[in-house]
């Protein structure tokens, strides 16, 4: 499996080179889809040379990122595009590892389960089998590499890093903590976040006072209850998702993807790239079409309402926020019917695939 | 969220779009014609009112008597010019001073990317003349324009004196608090291009051109005149610009106040204003008015001087002077008393024009309707696509096909590729090629261009042809009701994004594409359906709206006439997309074209 992993980086390197050199970039590094205030590479250099000056780079409410970026970047400020895209490689190359793990582990509880008799007898066709997640790392990785190339790269630091550093380390731990418990075997993603949660000290607080045309969540004093939305769902998951870590850090991924301040499309292509690992949920999915629709739509009027905005002179604001606002309504509905139905095909492994009520006729699931 | 989960809610709901889905595509796409056509009837339509206070509660008596002297300059500037054959540059700048303006001038070239035929120029060059005059009293953060496109097939001379003389009274007065600009351009649109562009210093359409001397401030608003004699007795005011934008309609509400005022006739589309709303003739009237400011913005060409100007949020008019046979006729001077009453109101704005709407249609001069109330139109329109899309997915799911992964089966995405690279093609060749098909064929290059869009639009007909050996190996049967639904979810986003900044596009674009996609199936009356589809491809429709746009102007055209201006709208189209940066021709060719292609592949599919 070396061999696609490996072409699959050549072209996204080739690919992230060419956006890099074409007139493109300065294009998408202007839009606010793809930039916030958080993960602006314009930021970044303002903050640097701000250190040079020998100024506090915290001082006026420019830069936010940590002291590590900046000590970071100090060195490699003249490699940037490179460091970028080694980072997005080596994202790319520790989720394929990771996802390999992870599927072997499955593997393994799914046989145990087996032999041990605690699924039904009607499940055959719930089980997975090797054929099957052959290529999931891949898809992973391929998914990782390329909506991202097209999005973030230009404008900003790779998401993968400063996503976790920024927003809230703890709505991690948990998951971490859950998967150490119950494997001996550290998984190379664990690893990879716990650490970039755990060095990074975060000085500048969340609500930033910046007046930016910016998406929805960040500026409102009444949008630090939105904040805690992001906290609130980790223990109700960890709880009844404590035996299915991974799940549950896609889940918690997801959410913090929706709820935190100044989204950007690259976080979103950060949690979908994992949707390959669930794609035997597929079958259990009920609004998968409204869903996708809803998502592409919204991606779409985006940039249609900015112009309409800015240039046009003639919507407002409220448009490109009640525009984010469908987006993440879109999101919110997919991640809750993933979570359905994961739900749903546990119950079917250990219930039976075929479910009758108590006089014979067939039964129906329902969410309470 | 009881209908996205509940299952019983969500069986009943599925039942009832599988059942009624055809009378319900049919409903909706009856009530989003009737809907649009109902637009003229008086609650629909509302009157024009001045929102913006500013412009609203002042007086002003216009004093302007200098018509005499505006037909002087008028005739001094016919012989000169007749005389160089360009713009009398010199003579310009030595009026301007004389007058009392600060003149500058800007040189301009452009090499077009082919030849244009109606204008007959290749390789554009020229000079622009611009005189400001300075307010007295303010810091000249702002500015009017009044601009006079002068091209080589219309001379503009009445209009030049005009200007002319308008500015030597503008000279003479105290009350000015922002400064005028008069402009002169050459090669009419291309020489405004060229100021817009120096004067916002950018280059977004690659003129070359020399960099301006003098600025005057953010413009306001701007109006452009042309009068083809010194005596008018209409004045006819566009509004249509570039790519479908409109100006702020307190402008043109500005205008009708002051037509009003001077008793001067005005006419919109060239049409005179019906006075009666409540029978049915002035209805009727302002439905044919309403449909050719339709076509007129649904083609995205800027109508005038003034379509240049929007690009820049900076609110403008073109003013046309029409004389016809009526029997009174107006002077220089009434005209001149219209644009002075109007400057002198533009003076009092405090901040840019904004109040009003910026997206409206208007069946009459006097009356709008705005976009909250013609929306549901094209959204009723839309809804068909969406109804189709939401039965078909049904229909796969209830088949048990459903797509394993976000790719699918092979078989429905292959026609997908192709289809866009046509549309590649369609955009780039034509232009690319024009000097290949000038070596081997004996056609001008304009011709080639023309001649190489419409041959890869017919080639693009053979497309089912060639895909079907690599779908015929691994498609199912339902394979076509994949790629039905891609399409329909890809024309409905296309649809939707157009409408939303271009109405009139999207609504045209709706009336006739979505019967015949929701309709288009591999099964039933082949040819039928072919010929339908033929029919209400994006070529087609742009050849149906020029035959109706000349029939409501009641200057009906034959077969012949009408595809020898079908074949000049394709080259203008083209050109414009290069010289301006309209839309038209990349949308159709790199959005729609490639739609159209795969419900042709739907079609024709095995």
């Amino acid at each position: 499996m070396a061999a696609p992993l490996v072409l699959v980086l050549v072209v996204a390197v080739t690919v992230r080179a060419a956006l890099f050199r074409s007139s493109l970039a300065e294009f998408i590094s202007e839009r606010v889809e793809v930039v916030s205030p958080l993960s602006s590479w314009k930021r970044v250099v303002e903050g640097l040379s701000l250190l040079d000056l020998g100024v506090s780079p915290y001082s006026g409410a420019v830069f936010h990122e940590t002291p590590l970026i900046i000590y970071l970047f100090h060195f490699l400020i003249d490699y940037a595009e490179l460091v970028f895209m080694i980072t997005d490689a080596l994202t790319a190359i520790a989720l394929y590892f990771a996802i390999q793990d992870f599927n072997k582990v499955v593997f393994k509880k799914q046989k145990l389960l087996l032999e041990l008799d605690q699924y039904a007898p009607d499940v055959a066709e719930l089980i997975r089998t090797p054929m099957e997640m052959r290529y999931i790392p891949l898809k992973v990785a391929l998914l990782q590499c390329f909506p991202q190339c097209y999005f973030s790269c230009l404008s900003d630091i790779p998401v993968s890093v400063p996503t976790h550093l920024v927003c809230p380390r703890t709505p991690l731990s948990p998951p971490a903590a859950v998967h150490t418990c119950e494997n001996e075997e550290q998984s190379l993603l664990d690893l990879f976040l716990g650490v970039c949660h755990d060095v990074c000290g975060k000085p500048s607080g969340n609500h930033l006072p910046l007046l930016l045309p910016s998406q929805l969540l960040g500026f409102h004093p009444r949008s630090l209850w939105l904040y805690i939305n992001v906290f609130f769902y980790t223990i109700p998951l960890a709880i009844k998702l404590k035996e299915h870590p991974i799940f549950f850090m896609f889940i918690q991924i997801a959410v913090i993807a929706i709820f935190k301040s100044y989204p950007t499309v690259g976080d979103v292509a950060l949690y979908m790239a994992f949707f390959p690992v669930w794609n035997h949920l597929y079958r259990f999915l009920r609004n998968i079409f409204v869903l996708t629709c809803i998502i592409i739509v919204c991606s779409l009027l985006f940039p249609v309402l900015w112009h309409l905005w800015i240039y046009a002179g003639s919507a407002n604001s409220n448009f490109f926020y009640a525009i984010t606002l469908t987006f993440n309504v879109g999101q919110i509905l997919l991640i809750s019917d993933y979570f359905y139905a994961f739900l749903r095909r546990e119950y079917y492994l250990t219930h039976g695939l075929y479910l009758t009520a108590k006089d014979g006729t067939e039964a129906m699931l329902v969410l309470k | 969220m009881g209908l996205l989960s509940d299952p019983v809610r969500r069986r009943a709901l599925a039942r009832l779009v599988l059942r009624l889905n055809a009378p319900l595509c049919v409903l909706s796409y009856v009530a989003g014609i009737a809907w649009f056509l109902a637009l003229v009837f008086p609650p629909l339509t509302q009157r024009t009112y001045m929102s913006e206070n500013a412009m609203g509660s002042t007086m002003v008596e216009e004093q302007f008597a200098g018509g005499d002297r505006a037909r002087a300059f008028a005739r001094d500037f016919a012989a000169h010019r007749k005389k160089s054959g360009a713009l009398p540059v010199a003579w310009l700048e030595r009026t301007m001073r004389s007058v009392g303006l600060e003149v500058y001038t800007q040189s301009f070239s452009r090499k077009l990317p082919f030849p244009d035929e109606t204008h007959e120029r290749y390789m554009v060059s020229g000079t622009n003349v611009y005189g400001i005059l300075r307010a007295p009293r303010a810091a000249s953060t702002e500015s009017l324009v009044l601009t006079v496109p002068c091209g080589s097939d219309s001379t503009n001379s009445q209009a030049v004196g005009l200007l002319l003389a308008l500015a030597a009274h503008f000279r003479g007065q105290i009350y000015w608090a922002k400064d005028i600009v008069f402009l002169v351009t050459e090669h009419d649109l291309l020489g405004t291009e060229a100021w817009l562009e120096a004067y916002h210093d950018v280059n977004v359409t690659g003129m070359q051109s020399s960099p301006l001397q003098g600025r005057a401030g953010a413009i306001q608003a701007a109006v452009a005149l042309e009068l083809s004699s010194d005596v008018v007795t209409s004045l006819d005011v566009a509004v249509e610009g570039l790519n479908g934008q409109l100006p702020n309609l307190d402008l043109l509400n500005l205008f009708q106040t002051f037509c009003q005022k001077g008793g001067l006739l005005c006419t919109l589309q060239g049409k005179l204003q019906p006075e009666d709303w409540t029978s049915l003739d002035g209805p009727l009237q302002g439905l044919q008015t309403l449909l050719l400011m339709v076509l007129r913005q649904a083609s995205g060409r800027p109508h005038g001087s003034h379509g240049l100007f929007l690009r820049y949020r900076v609110e403008a008019l073109t003013l046309r002077g029409i004389n016809s046979f009526r029997q009174y006729k107006y002077d220089l001077v009434a005209v001149g008393k219209a644009l002075e009453g109007m400057f002198r109101k533009l003076n009092h704005l405090l901040e840019r024009l904004h109040q009003s709407f910026f997206l409206y249609l208007l069946p009459g001069l006097s009356r709008f309707v705005s976009i909250g109330l013609y929306m549901p139109a094209v959204g009723f329109l839309l809804l068909v696509l969406g109804l189709k899309a939401l039965e078909l997915w049904m229909q796969l799911h209830e088949a048990g096909m459903g797509l394993e992964e976000p790719g699918g089966a092979p078989g429905p995405s292959v026609p997908l590729p192709p289809s866009q690279a046509m549309g590649l093609a369609l955009y780039v060749l034509p232009v690319l090629g024009q000097h290949v098909a000038t070596q081997h064929f004996p056609v001008a290059e304009a011709e080639a261009v023309v001649l190489t869009l419409l041959a890869i639009y017919a080639a693009g007909l053979a497309l089912p042809h060639n895909t079907h050996r690599v779908v015929s190996t691994q498609a199912p049967d339902r394979g076509w009701m994949a790629l039905k639904l891609v399409a329909l979810i890809y024309l409905a986003l296309q649809l939707g994004c157009i409408a939303l900044t271009n109405f009139s596009l999207g609504f045209l674009l709706a009336t006739t594409m979505v019967p015949t996609a929701a309709l288009a199936k591999p099964h039933g009356p082949r040819t039928l359906y072919a010929a339908l589809l033929v029919l209400t491809s994006p070529a087609a429709t742009l050849l149906g709206s020029l035959f109706l746009w000349r029939e409501l102007q009641e200057a009906p055209l034959s077969l012949a006439e009408g595809w020898q201006l079908f074949l000049a709208a394709l080259a203008q189209g083209v050109l414009e997309h290069h010289t301006y940066g309209a839309l038209l021709f990349p949308l159709l060719s790199l959005g729609l074209y490639p739609c159209w292609l795969l419900f042709w592949n739907v079609l024709f599919w095995k």
